[in-house]
This record gives C-alpha cells, sequence and structure tokens, in this order.
C-alpha cells in the first residue's frame, strides 16, 4: 500500500488488569473508510481514543497524517475530527453557537468559525434549526450537529465511533449518507460499528477485532470469500426441535451447523452451488418428520463471517469463555466508554 | 482582544499564552451562556446560602453570648460571605463531570485548544457567577441588620478577598470533578470535603467556643483567615477582640499575609495538578 494515512503497530493498552489492545496491526489508505467492526468491550472505542490523541498506548506505536499520536499530538489535532459514541453538544447553545466553539476553538478566527459553522449546518440539513438551542434537538438532529462539529475543522482523517448507534433506521441512513459524501470529498474515515452491515455498506476495506486483536482485515468481499460458498438457513417450526435437526443434518455441509435455539434456526455453510444441500436438507428433515418455517440459501453476510473467525455471533451472548472472562471484558466495556 | 487564527500549535511561549487566554475566553463565554440562559440553576444555588443566613442570623443569635464586638449579624455575614464563596464554587466540580458525561470534554480533548481553557474557562465564569453570589447576599445581609463599617474601600477588600477565595477553591474543585469523574460522586465528595473545612473554623462561631482538640484544626485552618479577614475589613478591629480577655488576637498585617500565601500556595498547587489530570483522562 502506497503511504498509509493511518499506521499503527502493535498497539496495546490496558487498563488495570484489563488487556484492551494486545498488538492492533492497521493499516488506511488516504481517501478511504476503513471499518473497524467488532462486539462491545472488543477494543474498537480503545483504538479511536488512541488515534484521536484522548489516550496514550501503552506499547506500540500510532501515526495519523505522518504525525505520531503522542509526541506530535498538538499538531495532530489540527488534521483530525472526532465524533464519539454520545452527541457531544452543549445543550445551552444554539446548533450555530456550538459549530462556532468547535470552529474558534480550532482557532479559526471568530468571522471564519461562524462562516464554517453556517456552511457546515446547511450541509447536514440543520440552516432551519441552526439558532434554537441544541436541547431542542431531537435525538436525529443532535447525531447530525454532533457530526457537524467534527467537520468544522476541516479534516483530512475522521474519526467516527459508533456513528449509528442508537439512531433510528432513518436517520441511519442519512448518515450513511454524509460519511459517502465526505469520502467523495477525500476525507478518510475510520469508523467503528457493530453493525455488520454497516460495515459492509459504508467500508472499503474492514478490520475484524476481537478481544483486543485484530483477527481479519480485508475488503467485505474478501472477508466474505474466507467463509467461502454459501450459506442454507433452516427455520424449523417447533423450536424443540432444533438440535434433532441439527443432528439430522450433520456433515451435509462444509462445517459445523450453528444453532440458534432461541430462534429454531441453524446456518451451515455449504459449497458454491449450494442447490444440493438445499434439497439433501429437506429431504432428511422430512424423513424425520420435522416441520419447517423457512429455508434459504444466501451468500456469507459478514456475520457467518464473524462466526467463522469466532465461533460466535457477532452480537449475542452465547459465547465459548469461563463466565469470569466474561465479566472482565464487560467492566472493560464499561472502562473504555466513559 | 483579537483571537487569533493559526492553523499550527503555537512555538513560543508568547503565542501559547496568547492561545490558552483566547481558548479560555471562548470556553468561558460557553459557560457564561449556560447561567444565563438557565436561571433557574442559580436561583436554586441561591437558596441554601439564603436559608443559612436566615437560620444563623434569628435561631443562633442569643446562643452565642461572647461574640466579639458583641452583634452577631456584623460578627456573622463575613463568614457567609467566605462561606459562600467555598460552596459556591462546587459548581466547578460538578461543571466538569456532567461535561465528561455528555462526551464533551472527549470533544475538547480532540481539538488544537490550550490544555488548560477547559479548566481556565469553567473556573473563570464560576468566578463572575460568584461575583452575582456574593453581591446577592450582601444584599440579604444589609436586609437582616449587617452593614460594612470600614468604608467602601475596605467593603471592595471584602468582595476581593471573597472572589479570590471562590476562584481558589473552583481549583480544587476541578481537581475533584477531574479525579472523581461520576457526577453523582463528584456531589458526594465535594460536600463531604467543603462542609468539615467550612464548620470546623471561625466562619460561624469563634474559635474559642470550640472542643480543645477541634481549636488547634480551627485556628491553623485557612478559612479562619479568611474570615477574620473578611471580618476585619467589614466591622474593623473589634472584630478581632479576644471576648474574654479583651486583647487582639490577630493584626489585620499578619491575617494579610496569611490569608495570600494560603491563596497563592492552593493555586499553585491545584492549577497545575487539575490541568495534569486533565491532560491524562482516559
Amino acid at each position: 500500500m502506497a503511504d498509509p494515512i493511518i499506521r499503527t503497530e502493535g498497539l496495546r493498552k490496558r487498563f488495570g488488569d484489563v488487556e484492551a489492545l494486545k498488538g492492533v496491526d492497521l493499516l488506511v489508505r488516504p481517501g478511504s473508510v476503513f471499518g473497524l467492526l467488532g462486539p462491545n468491550g472488543a477494543g474498537k472505542t480503545t483504538t479511536v481514543r488512541i488515534l484521536a490523541t484522548l489516550l496514550a498506548p501503552d506499547g506500540g506505536r500510532a501515526e495519523v497524517a505522518g504525525l505520531d499520536v503522542v509526541r506530535d499530538a498538538d499538531a495532530l489535532r489540527f488534521r483530525i475530527g472526532l465524533a464519539g459514541q454520545y452527541a457531544a453538544v452543549d445543550e445551552n447553545l444554539t446548533g450555530l453557537e456550538n459549530l462556532e466553539l468547535v470552529g474558534r476553538l480550532y482557532h479559526l478566527g471568530r468571522r471564519e468559525a461562524r462562516r464554517r459553522g453556517a456552511e457546515v449546518l446547511e450541509r447536514f440539513g440543520l440552516a432551519e434549526a441552526a439558532d434554537r438551542p441544541a436541547k431542542t434537538y431531537s435525538g436525529g438532529m443532535r447525531r447530525r450537529l454532533d457530526l457537524a462539529a467534527s467537520l468544522v475543522g476541516r479534516p483530512e482523517v475522521l474519526f467516527l465511533d459508533e456513528p449509528t448507534t442508537g439512531l433510528d433506521p432513518r436517520s441511519r441512513i442519512d448518515v450513511w449518507a454524509f460519511v459517502r459524501e465526505l469520502q467523495a470529498d477525500g476525507t478518510t474515515i475510520l469508523l467503528t460499528t457493530q453493525y455488520l452491515d454497516e460495515a459492509d455498506q459504508l467500508a472499503d476495506r474492514i478490520a475484524v477485532i476481537d478481544l483486543g486483536t485484530v483477527i481479519a482485515e480485508g475488503t467485505s468481499d474478501e472477508l466474505k470469500a474466507r467463509v467461502g460458498g454459501a450459506v442454507l438457513e433452516l427455520h424449523v417450526q417447533d423450536r424443540a426441535d432444533t438440535a434433532a435437526a441439527a443432528e439430522a443434518l450433520a456433515g451435509l455441509g462444509r462445517g459445523d451447523p450453528t444453532i440458534d435455539p432461541e430462534t429454531g434456526s441453524i446456518r451451515i455453510p455449504v459449497a458454491e452451488d449450494g442447490a444440493t444441500a438445499l434439497t439433501d436438507s429437506i429431504r432428511r428433515l422430512d424423513e424425520r418428520s420435522i416441520a419447517l418455517a423457512d429455508v434459504a440459501l444466501h451468500r456469507p453476510t459478514l456475520d457467518d463471517v464473524f462466526l467463522a473467525l469466532t465461533g460466535r455471533a457477532a452480537e449475542d451472548g452465547t459465547e465459548p469463555e469461563p463466565p469470569t472472562r466474561r465479566r472482565r471484558r464487560r467492566r472493560e466495556s464499561a472502562g473504555a466508554a466513559p | 482582544m483579537i483571537a487569533p487564527t493559526l492553523a499550527r500549535p503555537p512555538v513560543n511561549l508568547g503565542e501559547r499564552l496568547r492561545l490558552a487566554v483566547a481558548d479560555a475566553a471562548v470556553v468561558t463565554w460557553r459557560n457564561l451562556v449556560a447561567i444565563w440562559r438557565v436561571p433557574t440553576v442559580f436561583v436554586f444555588e441561591l437558596v441554601q446560602p439564603i436559608m443559612f443566613v436566615l437560620l444563623f442570623r434569628f435561631v443562633y443569635e442569643n446562643a452565642f453570648a461572647n461574640i466579639p464586638g458583641g452583634n452577631y449579624v456584623l460578627f456573622l455575614m463575613p463568614g457567609i460571605f467566605v462561606q459562600n464563596a467555598i460552596f459556591g464554587s462546587t459548581t466547578t466540580a460538578i461543571g466538569i463531570a456532567e461535561d465528561l458525561k455528555k462526551g464533551l470534554i472527549d470533544r475538547f480533548r480532540a481539538l488544537p485548544m490550550a490544555r488548560s481553557a477547559v479548566l481556565a474557562g469553567r473556573t473563570v465564569a464560576d468566578l463572575a457567577k460568584n461575583l452575582l453570589l456574593v453581591t446577592v447576599m450582601i444584599g440579604i445581609g444589609y436586609l437582616v441588620g449587617f452593614r460594612f463599617q470600614q468604608g467602601p474601600l475596605a467593603a471592595l477588600g471584602v468582595v476581593v478577598l471573597v472572589l479570590a477565595v471562590s476562584f481558589t477553591f473552583s481549583w480544587i474543585s476541578a481537581t475533584v470533578g477531574l479525579a472523581i469523574k461520576q457526577v453523582e460522586g463528584v456531589q458526594a465528595a465535594i460536600f463531604t470535603m467543603v462542609f468539615p473545612v467550612v464548620f470546623v473554623s471561625a466562619a460561624f462561631v469563634p474559635v474559642s467556643g470550640m472542643a480543645s482538640f477541634l481549636q488547634v484544626v480551627a485556628r491553623n485552618n485557612p478559612v479562619t483567615y479568611w474570615c477574620n479577614l473578611a471580618r476585619y475589613l467589614s466591622i474593623g478591629d473589634v472584630a478581632m477582640l479576644d471576648p474574654v480577655t479583651g486583647l487582639p488576637t490577630a493584626t489585620l498585617e499578619g491575617l494579610l499575609v496569611r490569608s495570600a500565601l494560603w491563596i497563592v500556595g492552593l493555586l499553585a498547587v491545584f492549577i497545575p495538578l487539575s490541568i495534569r489530570l486533565y491532560r491524562r483522562l482516559a
């Protein structure tokens, strides 16, 4: 890759007895959208906080726009923008005043700060609400104002930490559109997300991060190719039959079926041409009189990728880990996102 | 002052100072806007000190027979002014904890602004708020029978002293806010700290009436120096006469020097300490 704009090498960070990052290596191409994908407590926020100069790493190094995030932090802050997990806006200030505040703290001068504030508000569809206190804004408007604030300084690199968490579907699509627009303007964007479809939609490249390490990296297609083939997904009518159905389907695909007794679903990775497996599965279940509610054959999603990489789903609670370890990770996620 | 425009970090001390002042001014403006637009917060902050004045003025008046100067209202009000300066500074810690909770401190820390500006902007805005507070309290004092008796200059001296104390405690308060971070915890911690500091002093009663082990603490408590200086400037050296022996217990010069040394000393510790905590927030 030619001159990455973000480069981390062996980034490590520890909070008390919890190792939040265990050596994270990332390379991000200028002008790209890079997705950091992983469950809560994986280390996504910690990584972003280090890159945005909020947190010093314990080990390894990180460079953004050619500047060291620790040594050159003062210079770097002129060139980055950050929108965190919460809409960090001052509720007592109007939308425009919020942006003016940020602009003046970028040392743009009062007039220029005001001008850019108005310009960014316009772009985010908030021009009409410019003179209203932010406390009167809806959740989606606040998030847009927060994003707007991160752009006042015209950053080369923008960090978005879970930019759509807690947003309604409509606002979520708006945020996606802004991200694409910004990329078209040449901004490099690193975003974290727990939503696989979000990374799939937006990111040129994705790093899957889990328990403080990058476990896979590539384009969405490359990651899907790692699972290979297709996925056969079946839903039994009676959830009590889930285990029996899985047993009946053993050896059918290219890997072990994953079952979810809660929903009565069974997922099996199958070969590219899954038609044989599809008819086979129906026949096998029919022989045992297990009724199906639904059956589908589809290309693997990032859900399947995550499952294939970690042995568990990205967003559910079934983890092949001892309970003490799990509690620790929870504590980390609480500590890493104050 | 013209706000500087700069697209790179300051390179020398002059530039650094200019930016620190400009950034602090911007943050001060932001905090003052909140006080201005949500005046109910300030009105509620006034309730408690007014309650203190009324309680002490009318409940305890006759309980304290041996008051220097013989008049409890005159003795009490300068202590109340200092108490208010200290209690009024607790908003600094709470404001910082709230900014932390809302993610605003994260936003500020990722901006190319001076590392001191968020704290300076908060303490200066609270200083302005506390000026308003002390003005109201002087008015309340006049309603319940207090009068400055040493002329306008000495009265101004009381206001300056009270503001200096409030500014000092705002920095202590900022340190507590950054150390504890959670709003509820900060609230509990700051009041647990401030109550004994104020009550084990000459703020409301003469030290000579306290249990002997507390007298040692109270006599060396800076709050005692500040209250006695405020008293001296309000009602004259009669405030300093021992009620039993009738002899002066302190001189104006002594009080001035000790009061100033404590203020400068505490600022010298807590300004750098709080900025350090701000830099190292995780």
